[in-house]
């Protein structure tokens, strides 16, 4: 039990308290500090995992971009009347077999695993240049795949910006 | 003292040291340069500044310092109070946490990250929520106005002055903040020569991204009272303005690393010595330390109260003790003397930096929200890629015809520099814009 392990504990349970949170409290600005939160958690367990690139970006881009964002949009929607409305949901019955059968699913792949249950192993130590590993993974292996997920996402925000700029 | 400390926390003594050392002088530093802010907008619009407290002001941020911290703290009524109370605490602890990584000369670093520059930009973004959630919490409309324009602003410069920085790393080639500066040495220029439009877009960039003038929006006075810190006082507040002038010595401390050579002194591979084995450029610290420790003498009978003067002598011996420390370490071991003189020059880049920030903030008025906007989408980030690209290809271009990277880099910069300023040249001397085009 070194300091690893606590604070993979202590991550962990940040993060999945804070996912639970983020669903079940009704004031959605304390929802999108708990899900910044849990982002937060989930960047400390790449770092444990020696992933610092990883930490780093995810910091960067969830917590410091797309979040910023989803603040200030949820900052514009007026909150005395989204706290006041009644939530509909008249599907309860079917969200408790749904997740029944999904938490039985999971349960079951972990009573089958569970000789392996343990801390993965730290990924193993390229030199000191993770960053540069994780460059030339992505532009000279996965080259390909990679500019067509940024094609793709490119074509997303120019579409974004045309329905936008749309005079109605 | 080594056989005192427990082997097991040896690696730990000196990054605690450090870190106590940053937290206990940020708040220092900060006051005072609020002082030089006063004193440098006093000298440009030919007033005197503060001058009561202390000889010529210099007493003036202690006394600011205790008047906030004895001020009632009010917390409004329908405020949300834990996230009032959260927000300026993350707003400080995030620009603390940033110094982590900061090099301060070659001897004072808590930690050489090897994504280093990385980690501080991803820290320091994280003070914007500080802002964003303490307008919000504070449940007034110029608060969340506040907020919002903030998220807005900080959102679209961050992309460009991260643009601006990649022109830096693409020539060091690595995300250390001591292997940048290392690189720039053994290169032999600091970067802002290979890349002055990355330079200049950071500068630009990091000026909207600490939130101050001409793009302080976020808490522009003449609309929206104080914006997003409109409702906070007394210690809260001065949390606030803690953050800000961090977060301006943390953004000041990139550009000195990536643009201005670090802790390196001007011409660290020039030995020209004057006297003896001393070498001109390690003597200039203690000859600008003694220029000012004479000024003060002279200054000390003149001030009107017995108190004034003591209190300026005191100034005087502080400047001649540092003189007397900076010339001391020439004659001590290279690590001790290294360490000494490249904190100096670190701190000298860093002020530099920032009085280019006051001059800026008391030359050019406020932009309008929507002309901030457009420098940052349709000026800055264009600008920054063509750049970066500009730079990316002088590097091939001197790997492929062997040609020496700092000639093509150099080149290559200065034909960006050129088409821009011709762009501008053209636009300003052709058609006049309708004023109908501003408004959007």
């Amino acid at each position: 039990m070194d300091v690893t392990h606590i604070l993979f504990g202590v991550f962990a349970v940040m993060a999945v308290v804070s996912a639970i949170l983020m669903v079940t409290t009704r004031n959605i600005v304390h929802c999108a500090v708990f899900l910044i939160t849990t982002l937060l958690a989930t960047a400390g367990v790449f770092l444990l995992l020696q992933a610092e690139f990883l930490f780093v970006t995810q910091i960067i881009l969830y917590v410091g971009g797309i979040m910023v964002l989803f603040v200030f949009v949820i900052m514009l929607v007026n909150l005395d009347v989204s706290l006041r409305q009644v939530q509909f949901n008249r599907q309860t019955w079917v969200a408790v077999l749904l997740a029944a059968v999904l938490g039985a699913q999971l349960f079951i792949a972990l009573w089958l695993g569970r000789n392996a249950l343990r801390l993965p192993a730290r990924a193993e130590l390229i030199a000191p240049k993770n960053t540069e590993a994780i460059g030339q993974v992505l532009f000279q292996r996965y080259m390909l795949p990679f500019e067509i997920a940024s094609i793709l996402l490119l074509v997303a925000m120019i579409g974004a910006v045309v329905m936008a700029k749309r005079r109605v | 003292m080594g056989h005192l400390i427990p082997p097991a926390i040896m690696p730990y003594v000196v990054p605690v040291i450090c870190g106590i050392v940053i937290v206990a002088v940020l708040p220092l530093m900060a006051g005072y340069i609020v002082l030089v802010e006063r004193k440098v907008m006093a000298d440009m619009q030919a007033r005197l500044g503060p001058m009561r407290v202390g000889p010529h002001g210099l007493l003036q941020p202690i006394a600011d310092a205790v008047k906030l911290l004895i001020k009632e703290d009010i917390i409004p009524q329908k405020a949300d109070t834990f996230l009032f109370w959260l927000a300026p605490v993350l707003s400080v602890s995030m620009a603390l946490i940033a110094y982590s990584a900061m090099p301060f000369g070659p001897a004072f670093q808590i930690a050489d990250l090897n994504i280093g520059l990385l980690f501080i930009l991803a820290v320091s973004s994280l003070g914007i929520y500080g802002i964003v959630l303490g307008g919000w919490a504070s449940n007034s409309h110029y608060s969340l106005l506040g907020a919002l324009r903030s998220a807005a602003q900080l959102v679209s410069y961050e992309t460009a002055a991260g643009l601006g920085l990649l022109s830096a790393l693409v020539l060091a080639g690595s995300l250390s903040m001591r292997d940048i500066v290392q690189a720039q040495y053994d290169q032999g220029q600091w970067f802002i020569f290979a890349a002055p439009v990355g330079f200049v877009i950071y500068l630009i960039g990091s000026i909207a991204e600490t939130n101050r003038a001409p793009f302080d929006l976020p808490e522009a006075e003449s609309e929206l009272v104080a914006g997003y810190m409109t409702e906070y006082s007394g210690f809260r507040w001065s949390l606030y303005f803690l953050a800000e002038y961090a977060n301006m010595i943390i953004v000041a401390g990139i550009a000195t690393t990536l643009f201005l050579g670090g802790w390196l002194r001007p011409f660290p591979r020039v030995q020209m010595h004057i006297f003896g084995s001393v070498e001109l450029m390690d003597a200039v610290p203690s000859l600008l330390f003694l220029l000012v420790a004479a000024y003060c003498f002279k200054l000390a009978p003149r001030q009107p109260a017995q108190i004034q003067k003591v209190v300026m002598a005191i100034a005087g011996l502080l400047c001649f003790g540092l003189a007397a420390v900076m010339f001391g370490s020439i004659f001590t071991p290279v690590a001790v003397k290294e360490g000494i003189h490249g904190g100096f020059w670190f701190l000298a880049k860093v002020a530099i930096y920032l009085y280019a920030f006051l001059w800026i903030r008391f030359t050019v008025p406020r932009y309008r929200f929507d002309q901030l906007m457009r420098i940052g989408w349709r000026v800055l980030i264009p600008l920054a890629l063509v750049n970066l690209i500009a730079v990316g290809s002088a590097l091939t271009a001197s790997q492929v015809w062997g040609l020496s990277p700092r000639l093509t880099t150099f080149v290559l910069s200065w034909v960006v520099v050129i088409a821009v300023a011709g762009f501008l040249v053209s636009r300003q001397t052709g058609e006049k814009p309708s004023p109908a085009a501003d408004v959007e």
